[in-house]
């Protein structure tokens, strides 16, 4: 007779809930590990003053978020569209984007 | 004690076994389980140790930033600003700072070009440079190098790359070229005395909100930042990319609840035969439930350990490979981080019962209902 279902069902429940608090202890050794790489970072930062994270470096307003203000994105021309995938999830204020009356019913002879 | 250990075990053999008579559509449920669960956690567990890391980064960035406006756009700051701002009472140090960006045709990327501040021990001589460690990869440069730049008035400065900055905090300053202030001034043709912004710290941690309103009030056309809005920026932005990616992911969580939900409370014509089968031959009906609570459970339970052990795994150990594209965006500079894990207790408990709890529920309720009918209706179906 081989090993019980319920068995094995156990000893594969035990080698994956160690696994699970196994990742706590890891997360505890990889911030210590780490420690010295974010102290680094945050060092550079309060030495030269820095204010943003350079993860979207590719337009002026996603490299420096919180320098940019909220028209940043839109200040290219008049009635720019955002064009960078970092803020396209982000739709444009409604008031810009609301339809002005239609002029066209108000012409005398068709164009 | 004993008794009720080996019922349970009896009832986790029958139920082990039952599932394995319908392998291929249970392992595929599991698959699909773990799947859904190794995504929300992998989002949960990047944007939260990313949010966490950068309040770390930036706590130490300046108090208060003030910009200049004209017509809605960003302005230099005119010399005579400096000192008007230093007479406010409780304003404790205050610098100009010089800084720009600039696009490199080669790399079609754009780099932040700073002037260091003279009490950041950075100084970098006239005609070198010292660039973020993302940029010198890029352009496969070591200090020692040459590397030109044409200036926006369409002279050519060449620089020599004194230092590549630490490689540990290419989150900061992938793009970052340091330089002098006379090199920056010549470069961007800046005016004598100008400025891009000015820092400026306050003797009173409690007055910076007071010094910020009287900034505005005496120079009407400046924006002051504070530090605490840059950190609330931070949060915001990843807080909304996280609920972001959740919507777009809610779709193939409905989906996946569609799937749970039918497998787990429609009873199949099979399932059925087998409970009304138990019951004649004399189980319970407490016994055919507990025997599908814990169908219920150990797949639920083996989806959300797994799934939180890989998407675990896929955030701190592999650097998140899956979200790194849609981090990337356009930017062709993209710095090399290894996140620092931070895991929020109450985030993983608050998964266990969203992807647990109603599994286990949906399991239950149907069987209660086939359990409590006569087992010849329940077997005639």
């Amino acid at each position: 007779m081989g090993v019980r279902l319920s068995h094995r069902a156990i000893a594969f429940f035990a080698i994956v809930l160690a696994l699970f608090c196994s990742t706590f202890v890891d997360a505890a050794y990889l911030r210590a590990a780490r420690a010295a790489a974010l102290a680094e970072s945050g060092a550079l930062a309060a030495r030269l003053g820095l204010t943003d994270l350079s993860l979207f470096t590719e337009a002026r307003y996603t490299r420096h978020p919180t320098q940019a203000d909220l028209h940043s994105a839109f200040q290219d021309h008049p009635f720019a569209f955002e064009h960078f995938p970092s803020g396209s999830l982000m739709p444009p204020p409604r008031m810009l984007t609301k339809e002005y009356e239609n002029l066209d019913r108000k012409t005398e002879s068709p164009d | 004690m004993k008794t009720w250990i080996e019922k349970q075990k009896a009832l986790i053999d029958f139920t082990l076994a039952s599932l394995a008579r319908r392998k291929i559509k249970n392992l595929g449920l599991l698959l699909v389980y773990t799947l859904i669960v190794f995504l929300l956690a992998s989002v949960m567990l990047f944007t939260h140790a990313l949010s966490k890391e950068a309040g770390k980064v930036l706590e130490n960035s300046p108090e208060v930033i003030v910009q200049r406006l004209v017509a809605g756009r960003h302005d230099l700051i005119p010399p005579d600003y400096l000192e008007r701002i230093g007479r406010i009472r409780g304003v404790q140090k205050i610098e100009g700072r010089l800084w720009g960006y600039y696009y490199d045709g080669v790399l079609k990327a754009n780099y932040t070009f700073m002037v260091p501040q003279p009490d950041a021990l950075m100084a970098v001589e006239s005609g070198k440079i010292a660039i973020g460690a993302t940029m010198a990869r890029m352009r496969g440069l070591v200090p020692g190098n040459t590397i030109s730049f044409r200036s926006y008035s369409g002279k050519l400065f060449s620089f020599e790359v004194s230092s590549v900055l630490p490689n540990k905090s290419e989150l900061v300053s992938a793009d970052l070229v340091l330089l002098s202030e006379a090199d920056f001034r010549a470069f961007f043709d800046y005016p004598p005395d100008h400025y891009t912004d000015i820092v400026l710290s306050v003797a009173n941690p409690l007055e910076v909100r007071n010094i910020a309103t009287k900034l505005s009030t005496l120079l009407p056309d400046s924006r002051p930042i504070l530090r605490e809005e840059v950190l609330r920026t931070y949060e915001s932005i990843f807080n909304w990319r996280e609920g972001i990616v959740l919507v777009l992911l809610s779709g193939a969580i409905l989906a996946f609840a569609i799937f749970a939900w039918e497998k787990a409370s429609g009873l199949s014509a099979e399932e059925k035969r087998e409970i009304g089968i138990l019951k004649a031959i004399g189980w319970e009906t407490g016994d055919v439930i507990k025997m599908k609570f814990w169908e219920g459970a150990l797949v639920s339970l083996a989806a959300f350990l797994l799934g939180y052990i890989a998407a675990y795994l896929h955030v701190f150990r592999f650097s998140s490979l899956l979200f790194e594209p849609v981090l990337k965006g356009w930017a062709v500079l993209y710095p090399r981080f290894e996140l620092t894990p931070e895991v929020d207790g109450f985030q993983v408990a608050t998964l266990f019962l969203f992807t647990v709890f109603p599994y286990a529920v949906a399991t239950i309720v149907p069987i209660w209902r086939a359990a409590i009918t006569d087992p010849d209706a329940v077997m005639r179906g």
